[in-house]
């Protein structure tokens, strides 16, 4: 098994080789490693992606807009990401966003699921049918359980959720009463110890 | 009184880097203090008349074992190398997580003696191997066959029986990732398991040794002494591979400049030094001078430095004997500025470094900050703006802007890694080819690059629109911001000048480490010794822990 080390030095070298500046090739590696660590097959899709890109020319986007639309081929899902990425706290104010073709789109998916991380929500994405619930860089949850290339995504949509409970009030107050069953109750005499009790805070 | 902590652009310039010695702060030291409490065994030892075959070392903490499981092999002469291009070792270590099995034993057998080829799997922390000092090795087996102890001046000379050439860690060939393990309390400190793996493989370099002298002539042969053992490390040939790890690390690097810049300021600020304390300075001081002295290169450049730093240290003992009083207030802090007024930087760090020594309570809290969650630091502030960025490389790479890089001397040499070996190495660019494939290692004219390119852009900008069209630039776009918060990840150097000593690198990096007796063999590689003085295994529950001092040789 190669180590996640293994698989980011040899992703960001493989990315430099394939024609990206340095920069972006270690953003690359980073990326490829958390996509394996959460089980998703990083180093096969970035393999064929590179081998396809020696024979098209992808677009690349780089001013993000709410609707995002490629003109001839897809979108190089390195440097969309890349600028998703660094646009992320401008792009949340857009609450959805939505692109038309990406090239091999797991890859695209970690920029996004650091930009969760960045921004501090949790970020929906939807790549045609499969959708990712990426939860501040720290796990993804998905509809995708497969270890497939996905060449391209039509659709994207990308829906920014706010941070809010996921149980109602009412939940939250039955599980806060029966917690309370691990509570003692307090006699006078210890209340008048606690702290603060018995002087005057007008002193 | 409040001492300001140095500034980088004096410390991190490479002679000065390159002028750093052990100390306190050294991971093989603060190694043994760590381990000190474990129990130690030798699990398994089953070797032929020769001394080749598979030997177990542990040390055990309650439920935690780390293993060192040995492989010592026959080696022709011919094939026996220290070159990282060498395919065969005298002996080849690895350090498993918990008890191998015999599976694992089996499994690795295949494996380990392969090295940079082989496949380790995460239950496997470090790899190495190493070659026998033939003079060393074959001397002592003679003499101790014979029932004699071994010359200890021709011991003294090399100082160790073997010699690693790659020490591996960190999920390099399948070892395990340190995510896996860093949350681990006694593997805090950087490198700890790493230094494990030496230490341990530096005694079975003295049971083998007494294994074949006992084959050779069973009814004479005798052990080789303790306190030998103790004065003999173990040697390591160190190239390039080092030297971008402190590029490509930068808030690692902080990290341990920092504890030492702490340490410093903090002794500095002592405003009445205790007698015991300074007495202890100047113990260990002049007991040192034996470590410089019995210090052998053939290198003239280290030659140089050894002279120069003899002389001063023998001026400063006489400043500290004669003219200097500790009594008086901010002792250290007096001593400091004497040093940089009077001393060479080899000298000036080398006082630094036995400063410590008498200041366990401000030097070991700072042991356990010298790691690093680099990920943390990974991420541009993109929302960061152009006048931010502009303020930071004025004020973070002051001399390094100044460097005029359309000057051939300036950009003289490139980094690459090697197609056969995967190994960093550094050319001349306008003799050897490949310079298009440089790796980004020359931070100096990178960051020089940017701020040529920021000048032109307007303050007010934020660095997403900046990266838009400067993604060229990035990487040094992230060093900058990192380089904000950690004041020391940054050499503040032109690492691919004409006149660059790469061993500068190295020397920082292995003075860390706690090597003794750099010994350059060119201004690429060299030569070091590692626990030379150490406490054995079986000594560590109750050890002096000046024992860096102690050596014989």
């Amino acid at each position: 098994m190669k180590s996640l080390s293994e698989i980011d030095t040899t992703s960001k070298r493989a990315c430099k080789a394939a024609g990206y500046s340095w920069g972006i090739a270690e953003e690359v590696g980073k990326n490829i490693r958390l996509l394996e660590m959460f089980g998703l097959p990083g180093i096969k899709n970035l393999n064929d992606y590179f081998k396809k890109k020696k024979q098209k020319r992808f677009e690349s986007l780089n001013l993000i807009n709410k609707e995002n639309k490629a003109i001839k081929l897809e979108f190089c899902p390195i440097i969309t990401g890349t600028s998703f990425l660094d646009q992320a706290k401008a792009l949340e104010n857009l609450n959805e966003i939505y692109f038309e073709k990406i090239a091999y789109p797991l890859l695209f998916l970690p920029f996004v699921s650091r930009a969760s991380e960045i921004i501090g929500k949790r970020i929906f994405i939807k790549l045609d049918d499969k959708e990712f619930l990426l939860n501040f860089n720290n796990n993804i949850y998905s509809n995708f359980l497969s270890n497939n290339i996905v060449e391209n995504a039509e659709t994207i949509s990308i829906k920014f959720l706010n941070n809010a409970d996921s149980f109602d009030k009412k939940e939250w107050e039955e599980l806060y009463r029966l917690s309370e069953d691990t509570f003692v109750e307090e006699s006078d005499s210890l209340k008048e110890t606690g702290a603060g009790a018995g002087l005057t805070d007008n002193d | 009184m409040n001492v300001e902590l140095r500034d980088p652009n004096i410390v991190m310039k490479l002679s000065r880097l390159g002028s750093f010695h052990q100390s306190k702060l050294s991971f093989l030291r603060s190694f043994l203090k760590e381990f000190k409490d474990w129990e130690y065994k030798r699990d398994l030892f089953e070797l032929n008349e020769n001394g080749y075959g598979t030997a177990v070392y542990s040390f055990k903490k309650s439920t935690r074992v780390y293993s060192l499981i040995c492989y010592a092999n026959e080696l022709n002469e011919n094939e026996r190398s220290d070159r990282v291009i060498a395919t065969k070792w005298d002996a080849a270590f690895v350090l498993h997580d918990g008890v191998p099995t015999k599976q694992d034993i089996e499994r690795l057998r295949n494996e380990v003696p392969k090295q940079e080829v082989g496949r380790l799997s995460y239950k496997e922390l470090t790899l190495s191997r190493a070659n026998k000092s033939v003079r060393a090795f074959n001397h002592v087996v003679e003499s101790l066959s014979k029932g004699n102890q071994p010359d200890i001046e021709l011991l003294s000379k090399v100082g160790y029986l073997y010699r690693t050439t790659a020490v591996y860690g960190s999920g390099k060939f399948g070892l395990a990732d340190r995510f896996r393990i860093k949350n681990r309390e006694e593997i805090y400190g950087p490198f700890r398991l790493e230094m494990m793996l030496v230490y341990l493989v530096r005694q079975f370099t003295f049971d083998q040794a007494n294994h074949v002298a006992k084959n050779k002539n069973p009814r004479k042969a005798v052990s080789l002494d303790v306190e030998i053992c103790r004065n003999l490390g173990i040697g390591n040939s160190t190239g390039l591979g080092m030297a971008p790890f402190i590029v490509n690390h930068p808030t690692l690097l902080n990290n341990w400049i920092v504890a030492k810049e702490i340490a410093l300021k903090t002794i500095r600020e002592i405003k009445d030094v205790k007698t015991e304390d300074s007495d202890l300075f100047k113990v260990y001081l002049k007991k040192s001078i034996k470590n410089i002295t019995s210090w052998n290169t053939d290198s003239e450049y280290q030659q140089k430095k050894i002279k120069s730093l003899l002389e001063d240290i023998n001026k400063f003992i006489q400043f500290i004997e004669k003219d200097f009083d500790f009594l008086k207030e901010f002792a250290f802090n007096n001593i400091y500025l004497w040093a940089e007024e009077n001393l060479g930087e080899e000298c000036i760090e080398y006082i630094i470094s036995i400063m410590m020594e008498p200041y366990d309570d401000i030097v070991n809290p700072l042991i356990n900050q010298m790691s690093s969650e680099e990920e943390k630091y990974f991420n541009i502030p993109t929302d960061r703006t152009i006048g931010e960025l502009r303020e930071i490389l004025e004020k973070k790479y002051s001399e390094i802007i100044k460097i005029d890089f359309s000057k051939k001397e300036n950009y003289q040499n490139f980094w690459f890694i090697s197609k056969n070996k995967e190994e960093p190495r550094m050319a001349d660019r306008f003799k050897e080819n490949g310079s298009e494939l440089e790796q980004p290692l020359a931070i100096a004219r990178d960051i020089k690059k940017l701020y040529e390119v920021i000048s032109v852009s307007k303050n007010s900008s934020t660095i997403d629109k900046f990266l838009l069209n400067n993604n060229d630039l990035r990487h040094v776009v992230r060093r900058a911001f990192i380089v904000e918060k950690f004041p020391y990840s940054e050499i503040q150097d032109n690492t691919i000048g004409q006149s660059i000593i790469p061993i500068d690198m190295l020397r920082l990096k292995l003075s860390f480490f706690g090597a003794l007796k750099f010994d350059p063999r060119s201004d690429k590689w060299l030569r070091i010794c590692m626990f030379q003085g150490a406490p054995l295994p079986h000594e560590l529950k109750n050890y002096n822990p000046y024992w860096v001092y102690n050596s014989l040789n």
